[in-house]
Formats: structure tokens, sequence, C-alpha cells
């Protein structure tokens, strides 16, 4: 692993993963993602994006190699301090996994309960955060009772609600409209000219071409490829302050 | 931040560490509960009914003991009445003149007829209770304790006055009752911890089974940077409310049952039944079995939530 500089958000050294006695589904992954950065993370179904995706928002260790976080050891960190590190790190789950006994808006506001937060702070940015998501009127209303799509929006406003310094979202684009899309991907963008460092994982090809600034990360058969050679050299990015009927981020 | 904000902030801190108050409903309480509140109930009613049983043996020998501890019983076994009587009197004044002694007293004939009518009856003839030769009793109060050097030195000074006399610690004769209730009390303090352990055990399962249940919730938190601390919270406090509204239901049964119990013993009219009536220091005692249900519930929930979530990442 080259030596930390200090700016790096994630750095990945010579990582492997299997589950169990299987053989490897992540193979020798060294990478380093630095602040305000925008990466897609592609490749076929199987080839370990949601693998890569879990050692990212810290859900599992690897089974070999180095990983830093925030400048922490991820490897040997104890697990009690894991939480505060999860707590800079936002997740779009594939599945959404809300918390179904919960309404919309108490999903969205649980990171920020989970933070401390008082319940007299959060009405505002949750409910601002849902209108901008285009669920104003659905803030009651319990994940079961939400469409696919709407679930989805509710789980990436959970995640973009405690302003995280990394993003991960696993194909958070899956199952709304290419119109909704689109708006997801801005508030996404929004979120990264602020500093935060979003890695999104997806099928959909369009996608990355409406994200020019994006870096492709391309996983085969667990093994990474850097078609551009951007995780190498990546261009630096300066955080820019969002404009007035931006997203609430 | 001044002193009253300073300390306000300690205390709600410490009441939110302690009861989960404000900590996100991470799990409903519905899928909690169950019929653990039903079983804390039952749990804190037997454990109350068990405790009550022991304060009130422990205050009938406490009582008992007392009344007791000093009593003396000088026999004067002499077939003939005139001889009797004599000694009795004789004894009588010696007793009086012991340095200790409160108390003494013949017990009247009439006293001693009623006693032995129910075996031998109350008719006058061969086999009724005045044609038998009973022994003249004298009943003695001493101001400290009938040990048996001081019985000893007592039936000596008595020998030389009244030979026939015969001198017994009442509190020997009860040994055996004391001995007795005394392993009662020992029962309903081991009745006590055995309810205390399965009501730790029942929740110990419950919080098992509830793990089980929320783990994907659970699992949710932990991605969103919620501590073990907090989702053990989060089921203590769960666990604290089946608790307390067990607790007071069955201490409340629990209390009818005891009350109940209490006046069909009083009825008895028995000196010694009398004296195991509960004081209200023993219902003070009483009323923290559903506190400490609550307290030892809160503290096996978290110990096994604490110890369960050591094993997720």
């Amino acid at each position: 692993m080259s030596p930390p500089t200090g700016e790096e958000i994630v750095q990945f050294d010579n990582v492997g993963l299997r589950y169990g006695t299987d053989r490897e589904v992540l193979r020798n992954l060294s990478f380093t993602l630095y602040p305000g950065s925008f990466y897609f993370l592609t490749g076929a179904s199987g080839a370990g994006k949601t693998s890569l995706l879990r050692l990212l928002y810290l859900a599992q260790r690897p089974s070999r190699g180095a990983i830093r976080m925030f400048g922490s050891d991820a490897i040997t960190l104890p697990r009690e301090r894991l939480p505060m590190l999860r707590r800079r790190i936002g997740v779009v789950f594939q599945d959404f996994r809300l918390v179904s006994h919960l309404s919309a808006f108490d999903n969205v506001a649980l990171p920020l309960r989970i933070a401390g937060a008082d319940d007299r702070d959060l009405r505002k940015p949750v409910s601002d955060m849902l209108e901008w998501v285009g669920l104003a009127d659905r803030m009651d209303a319990r994940p079961a009772t939400l469409s696919g799509g709407e679930q989805q929006r509710v789980a990436i406003a959970r995640a973009v609600i405690a302003r995280p310094q990394m993003l991960v979202a696993d194909e958070p684009t899956g199952n709304v409209d290419p119109e909704m899309a689109v708006k997801l991907l801005r508030l996404f963008e929004a979120l990264n000219g602020l500093g935060t460092t979003v890695v999104v994982a997806t099928h959909d090809v369009h996608l990355l071409q409406k994200v020019p600034e994006s870096l492709i990360m391309r996983l085969t058969k667990g093994q990474l490829a850097d078609p551009t050679g951007a995780l190498k050299f990546p261009p630096r990015r300066t955080a820019a302050v969002p404009q007035s009927g931006g997203p609430p981020v | 931040m001044n002193a009253t904000e300073f300390l306000e902030t300690r205390i709600t801190g410490a009441v939110r560490a302690v009861t989960g108050a404000g900590e996100p409903e991470l799990v409903p309480q519905s899928r909690l509960s169950g019929p653990m509140p039903w079983v804390i109930a039952i749990m804190v009613a037997m454990t109350v009914i068990a405790l009550a049983a022991g304060l009130a043996l422990r205050n009938t020998v406490v009582s008992a003991q007392a009344g007791l501890e000093g009593g003396l019983t000088v026999q004067i076994v002499e077939p003939r009445p005139a001889q009797r009587r004599a000694q009795a009197e004789a004894a009588l004044a010696k007793l009086r003149s012991l340095p200790g002694v409160v108390e003494a007293r013949i017990v009247a004939q009439e006293e001693l007829d009623r006693l032995i009518e129910p075996w031998l009856g109350s008719d006058e003839g061969a086999n009724s209770a005045s044609a038998v030769p009973v022994p003249a009793m004298i009943d003695v109060q001493l101001a400290d304790r009938a040990s048996e050097p001081r019985v000893a030195k007592i039936a000596a000074a008595l020998a030389s006055v009244a030979p026939a006399s015969r001198v017994d610690a009442q509190s020997g004769w009860l040994e055996p009752v004391y001995d007795a209730i005394a392993s009662l009390q020992w029962l309903a303090i081991a009745l006590v911890v055995l309810l205390a352990m399965a009501l730790a055990a029942a929740v110990l399962m419950a919080a098992r089974s509830a793990l089980g249940t929320n783990r994907d919730t659970i699992e949710i938190v932990h991605h969103l940077g919620g501590t073990d601390a907090q989702i053990a919270r989060v089921f203590q406090r769960s666990i604290g409310v089946d608790a307390a509204g067990g607790g007071v239901v069955g201490f409340v049964l629990a209390a009818v049952v005891i009350l109940f119990l209490g006046q069909r013993f009083a009825l008895l009219g028995a000196g010694m039944v009398e004296n195991g009536a509960l004081g209200w220091m023993d219902w003070v005692l009483l009323a923290l079995v559903p506190l400490a249900a609550v307290i030892l519930a809160m503290f096996t929930a978290r110990f096994t939530v604490m110890h369960a979530l050591r094993k997720m990442l």
C-alpha cells in the first residue's frame, strides 16, 4: 500500500474476500478513493459489486489485505469504534432495507436520531428531504404501502439526510422511472459537489454518461479494472456551493 | 452551563442510558412483548407470596422467641396434694428471692384443669382431670434469657426447698418448632431465588427470540452507525415496560392473596399465628419485589443483547 497522504477517504491494498471456504469473490483489490470524487462501479452480475460495497460500508471485513478508511485501519479497528466510522457513510441498499414498522418520515430520520439529534431538530430537514424526493404526501406511510420506486427514494433520502462524507449506493435507480433517476443522480451530484465521495454501483450504462466527471471502476470476476487510469490519477475536485433550488443537502 | 443545567443534563443522560428513553423506536413493542408481561406477573406474584410467607414465619419466630426467651416452668411432681402445695409455696418464695426473676406465679388449679380437660374430660369420676394427680406448675419470667447454666442454677436453688421440683426452659420445648419454621424460611428464600432465576431465564429467552425476529432491523441500525448500547437500550426499555406492567399486576394479585389469607388466619385467634402478621416494613419489602423484577429483567435483557451483538460486525 502506498503511504497515506491524509487526503484519501478509502485505501484498499491487495484486498481479497471469500465467504466460508469458497473461492475468493474479490481478488487483489488495490485502489484509493479521494474526497469529492464521483465513482461508478460497474460489472456484470456476480462480478462482486455488492461484496465490494459491503466492504466499503463496513458490513464485512476482508479475508486478506489492508483497508484504511477516514484515516483509520478498518481491519484492526475495534468494533466499538465502527459506528463512528459508519456514521460518516451513507448507504443505499439494493433491497432498500427500510425498517418496516417505521413510517417514511421515521425511516429517513433514523440516521439523525441514531446520531443523537433532538426530535425538534428533525422535522424540517426530514420533511424537506422527503419533499425533494417527491414524497411529501407519503411521510406517514409505512414501507409496505409504498411502491418499489417510492421505497427506493425513501432509502436514498435516508442515506443522504446526515450529509455523509461518503455515499455508497447499490443500484439506486433500479426501480425508478428515467425522470426520477436523473433527479436522484442530481441529488448525488449535489452531495458530491459539497465534498461527499459518491460510489454508485450500477448496470445502467446510460447513467454513466450523465455524470461526465465520474470515474469508473469496473469489476470483472472479482478483479478491478481501471480502464481510464483515473483511479490511480484522479482529477482534483473542489467542493461547490449548492445553488438555490437544489436538493436539500 | 450552570450547576442546575449540568445536573439536569447528567440526570437526563443517566435516565436515558438506563431506560432507553429518547432512543428511536427501532423494535416494535408488540413484537418484543408477547406473553412476557404475564409471565413476569406470575413470577412476581409467586415471589411476593413466597417472600410474604417467609416474612410471616420470621415474625412468628421472632415474636414467640421474645416471649419465651426468659420463660421458665417449674413443675412440682408430688402425688400428695398437701406436700405438693407446700413445696409449690416454698418454691415460689425461693424463686421470688432469686436475682433476675421478674415474675413468678403458681398456675391456678382451674387453669390446669382446663389445660388437661381435652384429654381427661371434665366429669367428676375416677378418670376425670381433678381425680388425676397433676403436678403443680409455677410460671416464671426471667429478666434475660433462660440459658442452660441459669436453669441448672435455679434448679439447684429449688432442690433444697422443693425436692420434687423440675425446672424447664419454655423455649426448649419449642426449639424443634423453631427449627422447622427456620427450615420453612430457608425454603421461602430458596423459592424466591429460584423464581428470580426463572424470571431471568424467561427474559433471556424472550430477548434472544426478539433479537432473532428483529435481526434485519438491527443490521440496518448497525449500518447506519447505531451502537450496541443504543440497540441494547431499546430492548432494555421494551423489557422494562413489560416487567413494570407485569410487576404491578403480579404485586396486586399477590397482595389480594396475602390479605385474604391474613384474614383467614386472624380468624383462628391463635397467638402464634397472629404474631406472624406482616408489618408495614414487610409490605415495603414486598413492594420492592416488582422493582427488583424490573431491574433484573432489564439487566438480563441488556446482558443478553450485548452478548449477542458482539458476535455481529
